[in-house]
């Protein structure tokens, strides 16, 4: 599909969004509070800020919430009754202000819950509802690395819609899928004629830190490294990092009941976690943080890239930012880049 | 709050509070309906999650009651007790629980008038408190499922 | 910190000690725990106003454990950690070498846990300023309206246990969360779920906190759990006057009594 572009002044903007309310839409963007920008739900363009590189934590929860109700169920002395959740009438999600990093993490999310044959229908029906209008990126922290994993500050990939702050606080809007499509279209008096721009002019420089393909053809072969010793042992497992990562997608499934009637939840879960691994027999194949920070990285850059075809990191920095014992992933991607090329 | 009826949950030890709630039964002394009792080998035994888990289920008010210092059946169960229950009312306190509506009491075997006492004077100031509303909307609130 | 580099050095050189746990320079101008196991890696050690993270944690860490016997920097907060794991038997005095440092980076010697001990008792071991001066607006609300913050404030958590893996008090292999037998602390994170979980961990730190601030710091989302921990520092002091991490060899506050407890709340 041709992407089409076209101007959306700061004006329209504020309208669309009033727009988009009037017709039941629920729209997040990132919102300060507490000093911490993230997701929040906002009534007018008013509410969302524009002072960040990415929010705290990632845009994941619209597709793939915390917490989350998969049936309730009934028991009776005969039989279990079970009520699924109803996942084709979901409200109307805009995501507006993800970066092109969180666009491109759904790609990877999507990857792992339609994997296989396996349809996620929560996470596919949540997507299917969701509508991503992105936002480039003019500045990056030395945290990003996304220009290092197939990324970049303007990346088209994953949004419906990406916005690019042009002067006078307009933007440049390029329509980049169907959805973006109908959206514009339903809305064709707000996008005018699109402006005369370099679009690179207004994105921020990220320069490759790493060669991705080092890791990707070497990383299988490097299971018994002494490296991953040696990169885990400031981290404290406390599993932050999974939590604002866009494309982690293990979660725990736990059945609550109140007598005869409860509901099974499944909820975000870390592989950082001492207990993740352990098994009914006590035994723990990763009994160790060495073995579970190797474990997060092979599976974003072997596993991920051998089964779905695609990296599992987009270079956001989220837990970078987020980690208390400063683990830097990039950081550890470089050593590793350079240690498995020997 | 002419037709509320609290409801209280009262942890109390077997060997003391338990015989001497026993005791005003026996004695034919009247106390409010509103107490549910449970009976624990000892205070030392009692959970403060089983305070916290009361509030969230519907309890109004909490009892706790056991030997008093000295007497009790194993000896130091109170004592830890005693201690555990000060660093939980000033925690609780601090988070904004009601603290008012939990009342610890030593109530021995012999003394079944001091239980009607404590029961039905706890009933009425927990009456006047009202149901504990904060706690239990608090505890109906689900993780909104499809929102960040 | 030339001091404390020097015995560093001595230390790795006659093989004294096989690590030293101590700060270093980390990404973007902060500063992340260095392991440093030559005496040319002794360099890289600082220490200023950045140094806060808590290195005891790492003395109870698998990997590092069985590096063999440990150095470690330790100030103020890492000492008074040391001392009260030392109470409550996870380390032993012959397994850890302590290179002391006073707020101005000066070597404290510390020739085992008595010399630690005294070094303690003469610091003042009061909580910060800044954080007490919160409890103290706290304590001056109403009911009501502490309710509204901390449950607006924990509403906000996202049960990602960061506080609890970085408090070096929580070295439970099997913690209560992780029990669904009874099921305490629900798995998901809602609004009593996440009071539950913040409250039972404060009462678990009863007499054990050492006030190093780690869990606040390691919050990803700026909730403020170590104020509910400092308000048990708080309370164990004013009611059963203990201050932990002093001894080395200590009775754990709540499994322990006096006769002449107080119980005032008691009518």
């Amino acid at each position: 599909m041709n992407i089409e572009n076209k101007l959306l002044k700061q004006s329209s903007l504020e309208k669309l969004i009033l727009k988009l309310k009037e017709e039941g839409k629920q729209v997040f963007a990132p919102v300060k509070k507490n000093d911490i920008v993230d997701f929040s739900e906002i009534a007018s363009l008013q509410e969302m800020t524009e002072d960040y590189i990415v929010t705290v934590q990632s845009a994941k929860a619209v597709a793939f919430p915390k917490v989350e109700t998969l049936f309730d169920f009934q028991i009776s002395k005969s039989n279990v009754a079970i009520t699924e959740k109803d996942t084709q009438s979901l409200p109307e999600v805009v995501l507006l202000g993800a970066r092109p990093c969180d666009a491109a993490a759904f790609e990877a999310l999507n990857a792992i819950f339609t994997w296989d044959n396996l349809n996620d229908h929560f996470f596919v029906q949540k997507l299917k509802k969701t509508t991503i209008i992105g936002f480039s990126c003019s500045k990056a922290d030395d945290k990003c690395f996304c220009t290092s994993v197939n990324g970049n500050p303007g990346s088209t990939r994953g949004s419906d819609i990406l916005l690019t702050k042009i002067d006078n606080g307009n933007y440049l809007a390029e329509i980049i899928t169907e959805k973006g499509q109908d959206l514009a279209a339903k809305y064709a008096d707000l996008f005018e004629a699109a402006p005369e721009v370099d679009k690179n002019k207004y994105l921020a420089d990220v320069p490759v830190q790493f060669e991705l393909k080092a890791i990707l053809d070497n990383i299988s072969g490097a299971f018994d490294h002494p490296l991953w010793v040696k990169q885990s042992l400031r981290c404290i497992s406390c599993g932050a990092c999974a939590y604002v990562c866009p494309t982690c997608a293990c979660f725990d499934i736990q059945d609550i009941n109140n007598g005869s009637e409860g509901h099974r939840k499944r909820s975000w879960d870390s592989c950082g976690f001492g207990l993740f691994t352990i098994h009914t027999s006590g035994h723990n194949p990763r009994e160790v943080q060495s073995q579970r920070w190797r474990q997060r990285v092979m599976h974003k850059f072997a596993y991920m890239p051998e089964r779905q075809q695609v990296v599992g990191c987009v270079g956001c920095g989220r837990c970078s930012r987020s980690c208390p014992a400063d683990m830097n992933l990039k950081e550890h991607l470089i050593n590793l880049a350079k240690e498995v090329a020997k | 709050m002419a037709d509320f009826e609290p409801k209280i949950v009262a942890f109390v030890c077997n060997w003391c509070t338990y015989a001497g709630a026993d005791l005003t039964g026996t004695s034919r002394i009247k106390y409010a309906p509103n107490v549910r009792i449970i009976r624990f080998p000892c205070t030392g035994r009692i959970d403060f999650m089983l305070v916290m888990k009361s509030f969230a289920n519907g309890a109004d008010g909490i009892i706790v009651s056991g030997c008093h210092p000295n007497d009790c059946h194993y000896t130091s169960g109170n004592f830890h007790a005693r201690r555990r229950w000060m660093a939980f009312n000033e925690l609780a306190g601090f988070v904004g629980i009601d603290v008012n509506r939990i009342r610890f009491s030593w109530v021995s075997a012999a003394e079944g008038a001091k239980w009607a006492e404590v029961v039905n004077t706890f009933t009425e100031e927990v009456r006047n408190l009202g149901p504990y509303n904060n706690y239990i909307d608090l505890a109906k609130v689900e993780h909104k499922d499809a929102i960040i | 910190m030339d001091s404390v580099k020097k015995k560093a050095k001595e230390l790795l050189e006659n093989q004294s000690v096989n690590l030293i746990i101590g700060y270093g320079e980390g990404s973007d101008k902060s500063v992340r725990t260095i392991f440093i196991s030559t005496a040319d890696e002794v360099d890289q050690l600082i220490y200023d106003e950045r140094c806060v993270q808590n290195l005891a944690f790492y003395l109870m860490k698998h990997e590092v454990k069985h590096m063999g016997k440990l150095g470690i920097i330790a100030p103020l907060p890492v000492m008074r950690t040391i001392l009260q794991i030392a109470s409550e038997c996870q380390i032993k005095e012959e397994n850890v070498v302590v290179l002391g440092v006073n707020p101005k980076g000066e070597l404290v010697e510390c020739n085992g846990f008595k010399d630690i001990e005294s070094y303690v008792a003469a610091c003042d071991l009061d909580l910060p300023a800044k954080e007490k001066e919160i409890i103290a607006k706290l304590d001056a609300m109403t009911v009501q309206e502490r309710w509204t913050f901390w449950t607006n404030e924990l509403s906000r958590c996202i049960k990602c246990y960061a506080c609890r893996a970085a408090c070096p008090m929580c070295y439970c292999t099997r913690c209560q969360v992780e029990c669904n037998n009874p099921q305490w602390i629900t798995v998901e994170a809602t609004p009593m779920g996440n009071l539950e979980w913040h409250f039972m961990r404060a009462m678990h730190l009863t007499g054990r906190c050492v006030n190093c601030g780690e869990c606040g710091r390691a919050c990803p989302l700026n909730i403020p759990v170590n104020l509910l921990t400092y308000k048990t520092v708080m309370t164990v002091k004013e009611q059963f006057d203990v201050v932990s991490g002093t001894l080395a060899n200590m009775d754990s506050v709540l499994s322990s009594y006096k006769i002449d407890d107080k119980e005032n709340f008691i009518r």
